[in-house]
């Protein structure tokens, strides 16, 4: 073999081992048996015990869950639309407007966070649950819209227009024809907005009212009051399932980018 | 159906929406960064340019705002050092499921939050955390190694965040690369340098720039990476502007100083946006 890509590959598992060796420290540290994180691990499952009788962090969770359901309803239907509109049809301004979905994830989320706290507090809508969904959707919103547009981008438009000459009115020809062809699209964009909500952290931290948070914002609390390895056993569940959601969308990626 | 009503229906939700979200917010705050004082209750509010005489006034200001950005241009640096190469690698000499697994191997802890990642690194890198009592098992007698709460750390932390979107940006433009390019330079003497410099890098610009804004932008308004990892040296523009409207209650003041940030961010931005097309 190359002496170069020999290198190469050496390299490459090295960056791998780099980006999860915080991840098994993690998930090894919720099994150890110390609260102050005390080395050699000791293997138990207390933490995990604490878990399910720490209802802060259950109250957490499922608002965490909640908002990222219902944002990720929102987004996806309000984006998918967009990137029909983008596909279909060339209007004027369609150039600006495509650029202008993407200042949610160009500016930095400090500076869109503080702007939404101000903003929403300004007009009446405060802070709390509601406020986060109004931020989730505006950030998922890009993602939804590049993920439909790269399925679309292998879409035959004649399907469309062989149901229209057919018979069908404009909205069947989208519901029962172009919906469906998306699908694999439309989910994939449905789960990276569910991740982006249930990851998203700055923007829920300033929209959070007290006592209604979610589990991010209750982990950094929890961190910046001294901590207990609590945090490491639920952190372990919530990675699991990000990277389950990411498999998800690969698998979805995959077999319905290249049919 | 006519276009325009088709079009209409399909984009306005999402337009309304992000201007309620993005759009007037942003010019709330525009707003507010003119105030002397939070207009609540029965405040009295005046017109001032105070907020940014601030920033000008004081040079505590413009030192952390100085000190952001060269947290941004380095963590930045180390990402493109570090992951060019590893897309090249991947896109280059790896092929079928094992390249697959790869990818996603190298995109999932990105997927993975933040903040949880930012909190393990604390465990790793603290006093007789995990490096330290390696070390100290494999080489007895090296001692504390006094890594937790320095600027190093928050690099380590930042640049651990933030790699993966350099490879994913590099590694789309790297594979777009085709392999017949690189073979006739080959088969006309180019030797493995100049390939890399006046072939592969030039062609990889695209992803090279896109990563680099994608990372400098959050970086250097990050405030949680250097509160966790920096303590008490963890003091960044973007700490200070949280404190502002968590701590301190002088929304003008916090919203003054990220209009700045934005003006200096669009300022560099434009200064590199002749570089990206000279390439194009």
């Amino acid at each position: 073999m190359n002496f170069l890509k020999w290198i190469g590959r050496t390299y490459l598992i090295c960056i791998v081992l780099f980006l999860y060796v915080p991840i098994l420290v993690m998930v090894a540290l919720s099994f150890n048996e110390s609260q102050l994180y005390r080395l050699p691990i000791e293997w138990s499952i207390r933490w995990y015990e604490a878990l399910a009788n720490n209802s802060k962090l259950h109250s957490a969770t499922v608002n965490s869950l909640a908002v990222a359901f219902l944002s990720t309803c929102l987004s996806t239907l309000m984006g998918t639309a967009v990137a029909l509109a983008f596909y279909r049809y060339d209007f004027r301004g369609k150039r600006l407007l495509q650029i202008l979905i993407f200042p949610p994830i160009t500016i930095p989320w400090l500076i869109i966070g503080t702007a939404m706290l101000v903003f929403f507090f300004w007009v009446g809508i405060g802070r709390g649950l509601h406020a986060m969904v109004l931020g989730h959707v505006a950030l998922s919103l890009p993602y939804v819209v590049i993920v439909v547009s790269a399925r679309l981008k292998s879409f035959d438009s004649t399907l469309e227009d062989a149901a229209r000459s057919l018979g069908a009115s404009y909205w069947q020809t989208t519901l029962w024809v172009t919906v469906p062809w998306l699908m694999p699209g439309i989910i994939a964009a449905a789960l990276f907005a569910f991740a982006v909500s249930l990851d998203q952290f700055v923007i829920s931290y300033f929209l959070a009212a007290p006592g209604v948070t979610t589990l991010p914002v209750e982990i950094y609390t929890a961190i910046r009051k001294g901590f207990t390895p609590e945090i490491n056993a639920i952190s372990t569940l919530v990675i699991l399932l990000s990277m389950l959601l990411l498999v998800g969308v690969s698998r979805l990626y995959r077999f319905g980018g290249r049919d | 159906m006519k276009q325009r009503e088709a079009v209409l229906s399909l984009i306005s939700p999402a337009y309304l929406w992000l201007t309620l979200t993005i759009l007037l917010p942003l010019s709330a705050m525009l707003y507010y960064s003119f105030l002397s004082d939070v207009p609540i209750g029965n405040r009295e509010v005046s017109w001032t340019l105070e907020n940014y005489g601030t920033f000008f006034e004081k040079a505590f200001y413009s030192e952390l705002m100085l000190r952001s950005f060269k947290l941004g241009a380095e963590v930045t640096a180390f990402c493109l050092l570090l992951g060019f190469p590893c897309a090249l690698a991947l896109a280059k000499s790896i092929r079928g499921r094992t390249k697959e697994a790869l990818f996603l191997l190298i995109i999932l802890p990105f997927w993975s939050n933040a903040l949880v990642r930012i909190f393990s690194w604390t465990m790793v890198l603290r006093g007789n955390g995990i490096l330290e009592y390696s070390i100290n098992w494999f080489l007895p007698g090296t001692g504390p190694l006094g890594l937790m709460f320095t600027y190093p750390a928050i690099l380590l932390g930042l640049v651990h965040s933030y790699l993966p979107y350099m490879i994913l940006t590099c590694y789309i433009s790297i594979d777009a690369i085709d392999n017949q390019l690189l073979e006739a330079a080959r088969s006309l003497g180019a030797g493995k340098l100049t390939i890399f410099f006046r072939l592969i890098v030039p062609l990889a610009l695209p992803g090279i720039v896109a990563g680099s804004v994608l990372i400098f932008i959050p970086v250097i308004g990050s405030f949680m990476e250097p509160r966790l990892l920096g303590g008490r040296n963890g003091t960044f523009i973007g700490t200070i502007i949280e404190d502002q409207f968590t701590a301190v209650f002088n929304w003008p003041l916090g919203a003054a100083l990220s209009f700045i940030m934005m003006g200096l961010v669009l300022l560099i931005l434009l200064g590199f946006s002749p570089l990206v097309r000279h390439f194009k």
